[in-house]
């Protein structure tokens, strides 16, 4: 190796070190100091800004803007062509004070929570059942997670189908096999609301199979070998072993879950619209039929705006007690 | 890696050795059962189209009077324009969404600027402002754009426009972009690459792998869009597929096969993009929902 190869080696390599008025020059090199102490080239300062602007438009415009839209809105009794009226907070005080509201926000709690610990658990059996490396499992798991993809109002049809109350009812047909039924599903005010979290129990637990066969994945296999020698059971090195590791995910399934529970609002409209007799009627499709059905534009964005208020009060409590444990 | 690893290949210790025949047995059972139970419904939506069987009580896995004409009924039904309404709104909206999110995953990447930090939160405020929550205003504003005083109501770019930037993509992008070395740009900066150059040369084609994960993730979530297109509509000639159907179920002279050939409709494009683009999908799942 000659000198000067020798000296361009290191250069490239060492570039932080001060060197000669020669290596001063380069070009390469004083960019790249440039960069590491932060300051940007003159007129290029709105560059970033100009990759940003069609993100930040269409956020402003169908995003921000509504938001504050719908904070004015709830402040006022919304009157199409004769003017709104400012009412101040009555909207809401309306909307607490509401019957069928008070019991769509009862239904909304009952419903995220039983999807979510459903979905979880069967998604924790999935996903219990599935983990490997075989080609055949890949299959399975494949196949599995389908009603992930299948949109909501697709699902909803298909359950509907089976959800038919006669007898001969494609549901009530299967389990007359194991002797039970017939139900009468979405169609019976009794048992309404827990068929409509079933179909979203079954869309959404291959989801938390995932997600949990992500976590299984980064479990160190050597902590089931040494459970395995101290002589404990198969259960036993689940609950001690497996569960504790996947903690982290299981906090950040229950978090996803919950948002999105509290937000529904496809499942329940095609599912049953609400009915029978406001017995599945949850936030949102309350919100919605306020907003559409009745035109009161006020009432249903004080709705919104509480429903977000809920949302953010939970996501907030969550990532900071998230910080919290990581920090100590 | 020690000798009786592949028996905890799985956290059951499900065996993997050729004798074990009952651990094999209960597995194979229950893996059965499990694809029975997960894709047996969506099973029946395809023989439930293609069977000439008005009865709603009639459904089965196999069509038993296979035949063409719920598809025909369906197309008198307009079914044929939905499904172009929500072809339309997918693509289009897919094309804005990663465009948008590209660029400003350049920005914010590959760039160091003042109010980066504030950029980044705002992105992040619109992920935590659930989109029902803003429906009602929404449908306001889509009535009225502000300042050009537009009305996008009953137009396919008004379901298009509000779908065109979503903060998971763009965090996802960001997140792939800053992996790629700042020595390539500098490299192509000294060879005198101006910023487009820079940006559509270099740093866009490394970004296929992000781009199909996005683009999944992207179409998914157009795909499942229900409340936008309901608001955004009109009149029932401006419903996408998916809406659509609950208006085909509605009509009491419609029966159960035709509003199936719609629903197989609005479930084999999702089919098809998860199909091709499955591994992106699952690496997008685990990625996404542990940054977010």
């Amino acid at each position: 190796m000659t000198a000067v190869q020798h000296h361009w080696d290191t250069q490239d390599v060492g570039s932080t070190a001060s060197g000669g008025g020669a290596v001063e020059t380069h070009p390469v090199r004083r960019r790249r100091r440039r960069r590491l102490t932060g300051a940007t080239p003159r007129g290029n300062v709105w560059v970033p800004w100009l990759f940003l602007l069609p993100a930040a438009l269409i956020f402003l415009v169908f995003k921000f803007i509504p938001m504050a839209e719908g904070i004015r809105l709830s402040l006022f009794e919304v009157r199409p062509f004769l003017g709104d009226i400012f009412v101040g907070f009555k909207n809401y005080a309306t909307i607490l004070q509401d019957e069928k509201f008070l019991t769509a926000s009862w239904h909304t709690l009952v419903l995220a929570g039983g999807q979510t610990l459903g979905a979880m658990l069967i998604g924790f059996f999935l996903a219990l059942l599935l983990e490997g490396h075989a080609k055949s499992l890949w299959f399975v798991r494949s196949a599995v997670f389908l009603p992930v993809v299948a949109a909501t109002a697709v699902i909803g049809e298909i359950w509907r189908l089976f959800f038919y109350p006669a007898p001969e009812g494609f549901l009530n047909e299967v389990i007359s096999w194991i002797g039970l039924g017939p139900w009468e599903y979405i169609h019976s005010t009794d048992t309404s609301l827990v068929s409509v979290m079933f179909v979203g129990i079954w869309k959404h637990a291959p989801y938390d199979m995932v997600l949990i066969l992500a976590g299984l994945a980064g479990i160190d296999r050597q902590q089931y070998e040494a459970a395995a020698i101290d002589g404990a059971s198969t259960p036993q090195r689940i609950w001690n072993v497996t569960l504790p590791a996947l903690r982290p995910v299981i906090t950040i399934l229950l978090t996803l879950a919950a948002i999105r529970g509290l937000r529904v609002f496809t499942e329940v409209y095609v599912l049953t619209g609400g009915g029978p007799a406001g017995s599945t009627d949850v936030w949102m499709t309350r919100v919605y039929t306020t907003a559409f059905e009745q035109s009161e534009a006020g009432l249903a964005s004080a709705g919104s705006v509480l429903l977000f208020l809920v949302t953010l009060v939970l996501t907030v409590s969550v990532q900071w007690y998230r910080r919290r444990k990581e920090a100590r | 890696m020690s000798v009786n690893s592949s028996r905890f290949d799985s956290a059951i210790g499900w065996s993997t050795r050729p004798d074990a025949w009952i651990s094999k047995g209960v597995r194979l059972l229950l893996s059965a059962l499990a694809v029975i139970l997960f894709c047996g419904p969506l099973l029946v939506i395809f023989s439930g189209a293609f069977d000439h069987n008005p009865d709603p009580t009639k459904l089965s896995v196999i069509p038993d009077n296979p035949s063409l004409i719920n598809f025909q009924v369906a197309a008198e039904n307009k079914i044929w324009h939905y499904l172009t309404n929500s072809l339309i709104i997918a693509g289009g909206a897919l094309l804005l969404q990663l465009a948008v999110s590209v660029f400003a995953a350049y920005a914010l990447a590959r760039k160091k600027f003042r109010g980066q930090a504030i950029a980044l939160l705002v992105i992040l405020a619109t992920m935590m402002l659930p989109e029902e929550v803003i429906a009602i205003p929404l449908s306001l504003v889509i009535g009225d754009l502000p300042l050009v005083h537009v009305s996008l109501k009953g137009t396919l770019l008004g379901v298009i426009l509000p779908l065109g930037a979503w903060g998971f993509s763009i965090f996802v992008m960001t997140e792939f972009m800053k992996e790629i070395p700042a020595e390539l740009e500098e490299a192509a900066k000294v060879d005198g690459a101006g910023e487009l150059r820079l940006f559509a040369q270099i740093i866009l084609p490394l970004c296929r792998p992000a781009l199909g994960v996005i683009a999944v993730f992207g179409f998914n979530m157009i795909w499942e869009q229900y409340l936008l297109p309901l608001i955004v509509a009109a009149d029932p000639s401006d419903y996408t597929l998916t809406v659509a159907l609950l208006a085909l179920r509605s009509d009491d002279m419609v029966g159960t096969g035709i509003v199936l050939a719609g629903a197989l409709l609005a479930l084999v494009p999702s089919l098809v993009v998860y199909l091709s683009l499955q591994k992106s999908f699952l690496r997008g799942i685990t990625t996404g929902a542990i940054k977010g």
